[in-house]
């Protein structure tokens, strides 16, 4: 008999199989949660004209931004594309080789959760009136005018926590968790960085924040 | 009387006065962040950060630090007890669901109707939107916290706004420099003067017509 096993021996091993083109959804807010090692290996793995959905576009030349740095991402979804130190995507942005659908923080998030929960649009009042709201469907709902926003999902999905066990089942750290829970719904496959692997049985299932059953795939980082 | 505009503390010492024990607030960029400094220790005031946490204290001292432990500005802060983490989605559904009590936030431009401007300058390409539009849309009380004109001098209180909206009539009352104005339907109600400065002086800098509250006060702080 075959246990279930989902637990991968390496970082490269863990992103082999992308492809040009994909679409994944990068975990993270700010420098939170973010999957930095699986990033990397992306990098060396060299796929290319990913459609990226992130909150963030990196800053200085680390986690996506490094992916932007060498012209991998074609498509950026984000809030927050606009900081400081996100000079690398400014400058893509500027020079048009990368595009850039932005969307507001809550709406980017419940996005990802209808991704991965059967649900293909639904109904806001977030950006009503805005430029966000242009070529959207608009409705009232009790009163309250809304527009249309459909679901994001991903080929892939990279995840950031604290701890896995073979089945895929994670609890995160702290604020680290952010995007990541739903990311991991929305992602057709999901591929989980952690700090630490544990035997199946020894997280406590009242405390277990994303179940095995969005989780594909679990790489232990390196730490280096 | 010197007319002395407030400080930046000032102002947020004003807002946290109309903050009540037991509130949930969201706190924005800009002077909004500190507000907090001026809740009173005898007031329990719950403090909501949009990457997911609830009952946020103060930024983390050195050596006390988690990189997954941040505030909205990506600063390494400390979680109160009693606090708790959510993800993204649950997290704004807190704010776009009407649970969250009162967002303090910065302005660009609010209008009369109460619509508000403050993610990005007219006229220019790339702006973040983070979570300002989900806030203001989302919460139960919007207050803003501004200076009542631009650096350059330019009006900030306006008829209708000219710069790239936030959310549409989400403001509930205006905390400048100069004044608290409270948004009501019929228009903006001035509520409280600063020090030295009459109605003309707050109506030459503000473009709609300002309706003079019957108990017009000079703000205290």
């Amino acid at each position: 008999m075959k246990l279930i096993n989902k637990i991968y021996d390496s970082m490269d091993a863990a992103v082999a199989d992308i492809s040009d083109g994909s679409s994944i959804l990068f975990g993270g807010f700010g420098g939170a949660g973010v999957a930095y090692e699986l990033i990397l290996a992306l990098h060396r793995q060299g796929a290319k004209n990913i459609s990226a959905v992130s909150n963030n576009p990196g800053y200085h030349e680390e986690g996506i931004a490094k992916l932007i740095a060498y012209d991998r991402i074609s498509k950026l979804t984000c809030s927050f594309p606009n900081a400081k130190d996100s000079y690398v995507f400014r400058q893509k942005f500027e020079e048009g080789k990368i595009d850039l659908e932005l969307v507001p923080q809550g709406t980017l998030a419940e996005r990802i959760r209808a991704g991965g929960s059967g649900i293909e649009a639904f109904f806001t009042p977030t950006g009503v009136g805005t430029e966000i709201a242009a070529g959207k469907e608009e409705r009232e709902f009790n009163g309250i005018p809304c527009i249309l926003e459909k679901a994001i999902r991903g080929d892939y999905a990279f995840i950031k926590a604290k701890k896995a066990d073979r089945w895929g089942n994670l609890v995160y750290n702290k604020s680290g968790r952010n995007f990541n829970p739903a990311m991991a719904m929305a992602g057709k496959i999901t591929i989980a960085e952690v700090d630490e692997i544990v035997e199946v049985g020894e997280l406590d299932p009242e405390t277990i924040v994303t179940p095995g059953i969005f989780v594909q795939r679990v790489v232990k980082r390196s730490g280096l | 009387m010197d007319k002395r505009l407030l400080t930046r503390e000032q102002i947020a010492k004003r807002i946290a006065n109309d903050l009540q024990s037991g509130d949930i607030v969201n706190i924005g960029i800009g002077i909004p962040v500190l507000v907090s400094n001026y809740v009173g220790p005898d007031a329990e005031i719950i403090y909501h950060s949009e990457q997911g946490v609830l009952g946020m204290g103060k930024k983390a001292k050195p050596g006390e630090e988690d990189p997954d432990l941040v505030n909205a500005s990506k600063e390494p802060v400390t979680l109160v007890p009693g606090g708790s983490y959510s993800h993204s989605a649950d997290s704004f559904a807190m704010a776009r669901g009407k649970h969250i009590d009162v967002a303090i936030l910065g302005g660009m431009q609010v209008s009369e109707k109460g619509d508000l401007a403050n993610w990005k300058v007219k006229g220019v390409k790339l702006g973040s939107i983070g979570g300002a539009m989900d806030i203001a849309n989302g919460a139960k009380k919007v207050f803003i916290a501004m200076t009542h004109t631009s650096k350059n001098g330019d009006i900030k209180i306006v008829k209708e706004l000219d710069f790239p909206v936030t959310a549409l009539r989400c403001v509930n009352r205006i905390y400048t420099d100069m004044a608290v104005i409270e948004v009501q339907r019929d228009g903006l109600v001035l509520k409280e003067i600063a020090s030295g400065f009459s109605v003309e002086d707050v109506q030459k800098v503000t473009e709609p017509k300002l309706i003079i509250d019957e108990d017009l006060k000079e703000i205290q702080v």
